[in-house]
């Protein structure tokens, strides 16, 4: 299994056609405290860059892009109570969907967890 | 031919507290013209500080300004809709500027002091509203802008034992009810302290030389109770606490009548007028206006925010002005302009969040009770 990252603060895990998507830890570091988390229903059909998912801090509705386009098969159904899992493991427990990968070619321009570090490190 | 241009960039100004705030973690942001911070070690966990124990804010981006001079009484009372006859020494009251159509300019505090009214204006109008006071005062009145002051707030159910610690004056700090002010000292700093705020809870606000500014902040977050608290849980905070935010929930669009704040014109003044925009404000009262300012308390989790727009069915009744997560209810409220019709508290109505219609009643404000000291 493969995780990549990107430019907008997400991650995502691939195994073969399969996928998890979640926001990077500095992601939840800059919104802040988490309270409520949009996700998508599963069988919502996403494109790459589209935004299925928007997480509420405090401060501000942020939206999450898909980093690639599939099919939404699973939501992390934990956030609907527990939406502050994206604050305390947001590359762990508090991932937010996975989806049935359409092309696996677009995976091809996302960061790998050192050029994200750096990546981040510039900001 | 083109060295001019690079003049007129307006710089984000810098803060007496600027360094102080850097260097205990503030996350910093533009806000009103000025670096201020927006948090140190999360919003959420400084709203509950504050609601439980007492958070130190540092608001010197507010205007600070003293009107004096012969006529003084008279000039003002043609400026704002207060009633100073009835305004006791020491003690700050809550008013308006408006313009000639009974738009709100800002919002206020004025004190009266021996020798003439300490004003306390929002930090994004003070320019404006000195421009505004000073094209509507005669010229014997004085008005001065007090840029040497810096102004903190200490707000919390222990503000005042924490304060009183470190304070020292002719009378003891616990002798100043809500909305009473006095001089006293702060670790040798002559500071004007009056028992009022901007969060619901006890506490007081701070006035101060600038340049003793760091050295008072240390010494009151020295205190075990205290923590410095950023912009991000005063907007939180005061939200739960019913009181409007200056160009959100008010602005030159309302009147105090449709913001329901007419308690800023006082009762004498609704029946003289007198001042600029009565004509407008008595309309007002004696006709009623279309929609007016209520509070909403939202099912669920999902906040919605200024801006989106309230209906009732297929009919769009109104429009949100402020609206957030509230940590101490769990689960949003928010501010909105309504319908005369839809404005009962209970009344069911739905928010429109991207699309998604969020169920919401009106609730009566404050959404978390005031815990004034009185």
């Amino acid at each position: 299994m493969s995780r990549y990252f990107t430019q907008d603060h997400e991650w995502i895990d691939v195994d073969g056609d399969s996928a998890t998507v979640g926001i990077t830890d500095y992601a939840q570091s800059q919104l802040g405290d988490i309270t409520f988390v949009e996700l998508p229903a599963a069988g919502t059909a996403v494109k790459k860059g589209d935004a299925p998912c928007v997480v509420d801090s405090v401060k501000a509705a942020s939206d999450v892009y898909s980093p690639a386009s599939g099919t939404v098969t699973e939501e992390n159904a934990a956030l609907a109570d527990e939406p502050e899992l994206v604050n305390s493991d947001a590359e762990g427990a508090g991932w937010l969907f996975r989806l049935t990968l359409s092309d696996a070619g677009e995976l091809d321009g996302l960061m790998d967890r050192a050029a994200y570090d750096e990546y981040v490190a510039g900001l | 031919m083109s060295e001019v241009e690079d003049d007129i960039a307006i710089e984000t100004l810098i803060l007496p507290l600027d360094q102080w705030h850097r260097a205990r973690g503030g996350r910093m942001v533009e806000f009103a013209g000025y670096w201020m911070p927006v948090q140190y070690e999360g919003i959420m966990a400084e709203h509950e500080w504050t609601r439980s124990s007492a958070g130190l804010f540092d608001v010197s981006h507010m205007g600070q300004l003293f009107v004096s001079g012969e006529g003084v009484e008279a000039a003002l009372e043609a400026v704002l809709p207060i009633d100073l006859a009835t305004l006791k020494p020491f003690g700050p009251r809550y008013s308006m500027l408006l313009d000639e159509y009974g738009g709100i300019l800002d919002d206020l505090m004025v004190t009266r002091w021996n020798s003439g009214f300490y004003l306390v204006v929002n930090g994004a109008t003070k320019w404006d509203d000195i421009a505004h006071l000073r094209e509507n005062l005669p010229d014997e009145v004085n008005l001065m802008h007090m840029e040497d002051n810096a102004l903190l707030a200490l707000q919390g159910p222990k503000a005042a034992e924490a304060l009183a610690r470190v304070t020292e004056g002719e009378w003891p700090l616990a002798d100043l009810k809500f909305m009473k002010g006095g001089q006293f000292k702060i670790g040798g700093v002559d500071a004007w302290i009056s028992r009022s705020g901007y969060t619901g809870e006890d506490g007081f606000e701070i006035a101060i030389p600038a340049e003793e500014a760091a050295k008072v902040a240390e010494l009151i977050c020295a205190q075990p109770e205290v923590k410095p608290i950023g912009l991000g849980a005063r907007d939180s905070l005061r939200l739960e606490a019913g009181l409007p935010l200056y160009g959100h929930d008010l602005s030159p669009d309302h009147s105090p009548v449709d913001a329901d704040l007419l308690f800023a014109v006082n009762k004498r003044r609704r029946s003289e007028g007198g001042f600029i925009g009565a004509e407008r404000v008595l309309r007002d009262l004696a006709q009623g206006t279309p929609q007016k300012r209520v509070g909403l308390a939202l099912e669920g989790r999902q906040a919605a925010r200024e801006g989106a727009e309230v209906y009732a069915g297929d009919q769009k009744v109104g429009v949100l002005t402020s609206g957030g997560f509230s940590p101490t209810l769990g689960h949003p409220v928010a501010m909105a302009y309504v319908d005369q019709a839809h404005c009962a508290d209970g009344t069911a109505l739905e928010v429109d969040v991207r699309g998604k219609r969020l169920p919401a009643r009106v609730a009566p404000m404050p959404f978390v009770p005031h815990r004034y000291y009185r």
